[in-house]
């Protein structure tokens, strides 16, 4: 992994995407024992079927942990200066996430240089799942 | 239900967790991550940290790290089986790492209504601290569905 520069970055330049195996019933058994998240809407399709849904869904957190890979995949997890998701929409057991990313804005916080980045999960149709905002500080 | 909007300021009972290498291994499993840093205490020691670092979305984890993890949800007498993650962010200000123990701080700063009271929101902001040390700001609002 060589870390992008502050100078060698501009406005609009993408960062590489992250595609992701299908979501499973197991990943989703999996997330449940690495994250201790063992909601049944998750996990328990009598739980869901009770509640009018027709099946378990994929926690929020595994996409926005996707986008987090995607990130740490680019930059050293220590350049993370914030980062925050708004979820859109449920992702379904069978869909496959790609992580895609952009340079929206390049800054000045606390006397680092900074990139603001416009990061989103989605399904292979282009549905968003969710809409992410990182900041990011970069060297000179 | 309309919930009471006297439960802002509410704090949220706190909690402290140690992090271990087991937990982070499972969770670097299910997100498919392939870098060591994230599974491997050794891989870890080699690249000079003193442990496995938790990435960036497990603060969440670790705020969920408590026999009932939605406690203030329940106090506001909310359905769980209703509950949607709205949105979630953090700050951050120090890595953490398996062996580290946290310290979770948070409180209830907002709860509002959209769509006629179809859809509550409530937002909680959590510090959490490693020997006093803010490491990491936590946000979430979690939405109820009528």
């Amino acid at each position: 992994m060589t870390t992008p520069s502050f100078e060698s970055l501009s406005v609009g330049d993408e960062i590489p995407s992250l595609t992701t195996e299908p979501v499973s019933r197991l990943t989703l058994a999996l997330y449940a024992t690495g994250s201790g998240d063992h909601h049944p809407l998750h996990l328990d399709q009598d739980y869901v079927r009770s509640k009018g849904i027709k099946d378990v869904f994929a926690h929020g957190m595994l996409g926005m942990a996707y986008l987090g890979r995607q990130l740490t995949q680019w930059v050293p997890q220590e350049a993370i200066r914030s980062f925050g998701v708004r979820f859109t929409a449920i992702t379904q057991v069978g869909e496959r996430l790609v992580c895609t990313g952009k340079v929206v804005e390049k800054l000045e916080r606390d006397g680092e240089k900074c990139v603001r980045l416009e990061l989103t999960c989605a399904n292979e149709h282009g549905e968003a799942k969710h809409k992410a905002d990182a900041v990011v500080a970069l060297a000179g | 239900m309309l919930i009471d909007k006297k439960h802002i300021g509410m704090k949220v009972p706190p909690h402290s967790v140690t992090l271990t290498a087991w937990q982070l291994k499972w969770f670097a499993k299910a997100t498919g991550e392939t870098n060591p840093i994230y599974f491997d205490e050794a891989a870890a020691h080699r690249a000079g940290l003193p442990g496995v670092m938790a990435p960036p979305t497990f603060f969440f984890c670790m705020d969920m790290d408590k026999e009932r993890p939605f406690d203030y949800l329940e106090t506001m007498g909310c359905d769980l089986g209703k509950m949607l993650h709205g949105e979630q962010s953090f700050v951050y200000h120090k890595p953490v790492y398996s062996g580290d123990t946290l310290e979770f701080d948070g409180e209830i700063t907002d709860i509002y209504d959209k769509k006629n009271g179809a859809l509550q929101f409530v937002v909680k902001d959590v510090k959490v601290r490693r020997q006093g040390e803010l490491v990491c700001d936590v946000h979430s609002v979690m939405v109820i569905r009528e």
